[in-house]
């Protein structure tokens, strides 16, 4: 019967307040496409770090979802896994580990990142710093020689090719990895020895897992800026701050100081750029926000990489701007139509 | 001469919706026969409610003053049919309430053709001061068409020390669905080119701006037509971008001026009106026939047969839905106005209103929603506000119930609840019924603080 409606007495219509309509676009398909983004990237650091680097992402991921899980109310769990941000999580800091780290420290980083980066904050979009990051940081802090200790990138043929300290057993002494490699940023460093820009575009470099192919970095971050997953001013402002001043550091002193392209290509800013700095739960909402945030990152990470005790300076810069993010929000809410500034 | 390949005029921010309009573009203005029962709420205007000159019992003609203004802000109701008046009382309103209103039963054998009386006579409007005129469009009951029933004759009195320059009219339809203006600048461009020479010659503006989306091209090309070189009227084809037909952002896109908060379009000497309010002032000024009908769009994936329809004023939605063949099973909700800004009908016994400007259906896809996701700062909501407006803020202080704040530091009552930003939102939070209620709440506030 087509008419129901117009012979009942209305039992059944809806009252939703408009607007009615919604733009496609949700959530949990946003989170989509950064995992999608971060395709290019995993697959180059299975590619380099084998089985070892498999190993640590799913081991991270686990230790994320799990403590997403553990620490959420029991009717919001499976609301709260379903959005893929805890999993995502897992990823992004699987992707900031060295290839040979005892996977008993991995997934600690995961149940950290989570745990204290995210549930204790209240949960999804009320974190104030990034959760990967504040668990790798974490790991840096707690367990500083196995962070720092490099394997060397290898090829498809040593995919089987474990590192022995991924097996370490809890608190036991780390295993001394003999394949121990420096990452280019910290052959600049301490021996100022250069990397080929090559090795660093393609990623057959040591360093952390998921952070030393800018190629495919790259294609990931085009890929969420096309699909305006991430604020193009972020990354933007990240880059030429960055050039720009290891440009001028360059141009004073060529012999200590590297060049602009390999403080681009090196270390973890790229991986950061694009898919730490611009989370968007921990960056500044508004435009002129955005590009003060940037700017601070890449000059931060300039700053610690040539004048500070560390190689890489990316983990802090990222952090110390997400602390000033509120501030930056509200210094820089935009002038209301109609309304002098 | 108008381009294709251009954007045309526009503001900054604002949401692309679909706008769906393909469903009823095409289809010509048709009367609906007249029902037995029609109800007319005093209050169906912004203002003071109108007062009762009739007794139940009484005998009225279609077109006969039923209630008169009470007050300035207020303007006259007339019978919409001829017949007899069957109570004043409390009848169902839109929105559910109960509000005062006149009840009047159609004579089945009256002939419903509208005839001038002696006490109405239609005067020339060259002849009218503009006191007159203003009297006389208060007599008529015409009001804002576009939605906002605001009396129009009020926006027409202007004090004397400023003057208007510009008439913008008011052609952008930006939301989605809705064709009513649409079809009435295609069916009648002459007699909205004639509503806006009476207007601007009785503002004594310089120039009349029309300012029409590109999504409706034959409304364009129809009012260029009939567009004589010796009339100051300019034919602006804008952006299609939602809500191009919010006055601030129209003002903007046309005379790229911004309209300082809280003042009002006359204060920068432009006056803003919709092309419905135009025609009904050509159409009172030609025949005499006060606001007793309007131009309904009957559309969305509900309605059985979409239309565009002249409905007589106190129509019952229920029989206007009948009459396009009903609504579809699946149908969830029915909206009065357009998608993004109308109001849920409570009620298909309540009235078609002066404001109807359609009666929209939804089914389950539109309807249903998503669960709520934590806000995680993505911005889009800031891209979408027209006002620049923070409405991730707004909507965290809101339901945190800060009120205060939002007004203090985030200036709240500068939103028009355009719901832009809460159509951009892949949160599904309801930033925009956050804001009304702290609206709401901060207007009760504000009243209590008077006492």
């Amino acid at each position: 019967m087509k008419n129901h409606h117009l012979k009942k007495k209305d039992p059944n219509l809806l009252l939703q307040s408009a607007p009615l309509l919604r733009q496609e676009l949700t959530t949990p398909a946003a989170m989509k496409d950064v995992w999608i983004a971060l395709l290019p990237a995993t697959a180059a650091s299975l590619w380099f770090f084998g089985l070892s680097a498999l190993l640590i992402i799913l081991t991270s991921i686990a230790g994320a979802i799990l403590t997403e899980w553990v620490f959420t109310d029991k009717e919001k769990r499976r609301f709260a896994i379903s959005d893929t941000s805890a999993g995502l999580t897992g990823l992004l800091i699987a992707l900031t580990l060295p290839p040979g780290l005892p996977l008993w420290m991995v997934f600690l980083g995961g149940c950290v990142s989570i745990g204290l980066g995210k549930v204790v904050w209240g949960g999804l979009g009320s974190n104030i710093f990034n959760p990967a990051l504040l668990g790798r940081a974490f790991l840096l802090g707690t367990f500083p020689i196995a962070m720092t200790t490099w394997g060397a990138a290898g090829g498809p043929g040593e995919f089987f090719q474990i590192h022995s300290s991924n097996l370490a057993l809890p608190f036991m002494q780390a295993q001394v990895d003999s394949m121990g490699a420096a990452t280019p940023l910290g052959l600049m460093k301490f021996e100022q020895q250069g990397t080929a820009l090559w090795s660093l575009f393609t990623g057959n470099t040591a360093g952390s897992i998921g952070e030393t192919s800018a190629l495919f970095l790259l294609l990931g971050g085009i890929y969420l800026l096309l699909r305006r997953g991430i604020d193009w001013r972020i990354p933007v402002a990240i880059f030429s701050t960055a050039a720009l001043f290891s440009l001028i550091m360059f141009l004073t002193d060529g012999d200590k100081y590297p060049s602009p392209l390999f403080t681009l290509f090196s270390g973890g800013l790229l991986l950061g750029a694009f898919f730490m700095a611009t989370d968007p739960v921990t960056s500044p909402l508004t435009p002129k926000g955005c590009w003060i945030f940037g700017i601070g990152i890449g000059f931060l990470v300039v700053l610690i990489r040539l004048f500070g005790g560390l190689p890489e300076g990316m983990l802090y810069a990222i952090l110390l701007m997400n602390a000033a993010t509120p501030l930056i929000d509200r210094y820089t809410q935009p002038r209301i139509f109609g309304r002098q500034g | 001469m108008f381009n294709f390949f251009s954007l045309g005029q526009s503001f900054s921010h604002g949401v692309h919706p679909p706008h769906h309009k393909e469903q009823t573009e095409d289809l010509p203005i048709q009367r609906v026969p007249f029902v037995s029962r029609y109800v007319m709420p005093l209050g169906q205007h912004i203002g003071i409610p109108a007062e009762p000159v009739v007794k139940v019992g009484d005998a009225v003609q279609r077109g006969q003053l039923i209630a008169k203004p009470n007050g300035f802000i207020s303007t006259a109701l007339h019978s919409p049919v001829t017949g007899k008046v069957t109570d004043i009382g409390m009848h169902r309103y839109v929105d559910g309430s109960f509000k005062a209103a006149i009840e009047i039963a159609a004579d089945p054998y009256a002939t419903q053709q509208f005839t001038l009386s002696a006490e109405q006579p239609v005067r020339k409007v060259e002849e009218l001061s503009i006191g007159d005129f203003i009297n006389t469009v208060q007599q008529s009951g015409i009001v804002g068409m576009g939605g906002a029933a605001f009396p129009s004759h009020v926006k027409y009195s202007i004090p004397d020390e400023q003057q208007i320059n510009d008439l913008l009219v008011n052609g952008a339809e930006c939301e989605p669905y809705l064709t009513n203006d649409h079809r009435l600048m295609v069916e009648r461009p002459e007699a909205v080119l004639r509503g806006c020479e009476i207007l601007r010659q009785q503002l004594g503006a310089e120039r009349v701006a029309i300012g029409v989306e590109k999504n409706k091209p034959e409304s364009i090309s129809q009012l260029q037509q009939y567009l004589t070189a010796d009339m100051p009227i300019d034919i602006v084809p804008l952006e299609v971008k939602y809500p191009q037909g919010a006055e601030k952002m129209l003002i903007k896109s046309i005379y790229n001026k911004e309209l300082p908060a809280g003042k009002l379009p006359r204060d920068i000497g432009i006056a803003v009106n919709n092309v419905g309010t135009i025609v009904a002032l050509a159409d009172y000024f030609e025949h005499g026939m006060p606001l007793i009908e309007r131009i309904v769009t009957l559309a969305g994936p509900g309605v059985e047969e979409p239309a565009n329809l002249i409905v007589p004023i106190g129509t019952p939605i229920r029989d206007v839905l009948e009459f396009a063949g009903g609504l579809k099973d699946q149908t969830r909700e029915v909206i009065m106005g357009g998608p993004m800004m109308g109001t849920p009908i409570a009620d298909l016994d309540a009235p078609i209103l002066k404001g109807t400007s359609g009666i929209l259906a939804f089914t389950d896809a539109e309807t249903a929603r998503p669960r709520e996701y934590p806000c995680i700062r993505c911005a889009r909501c800031l891209e979408a506000c027209p006002y620049f407006l923070n409405p991730s803020r707004l909507a965290l202080l809101g339901k945190a119930r800060l009120f205060t704040e939002m007004q203090e530091k985030y200036n709240v009552m500068d939103c028009v609840e355009c719901g832009a930003c809460t159509y951009a939102c892949p949160s599904n939070i309801p930033i925009v019924q956050l804001i009304r209620t702290a609206k709401d709440n901060l207007r009760n506030l504000s009243m209590k603080n008077k006492d």
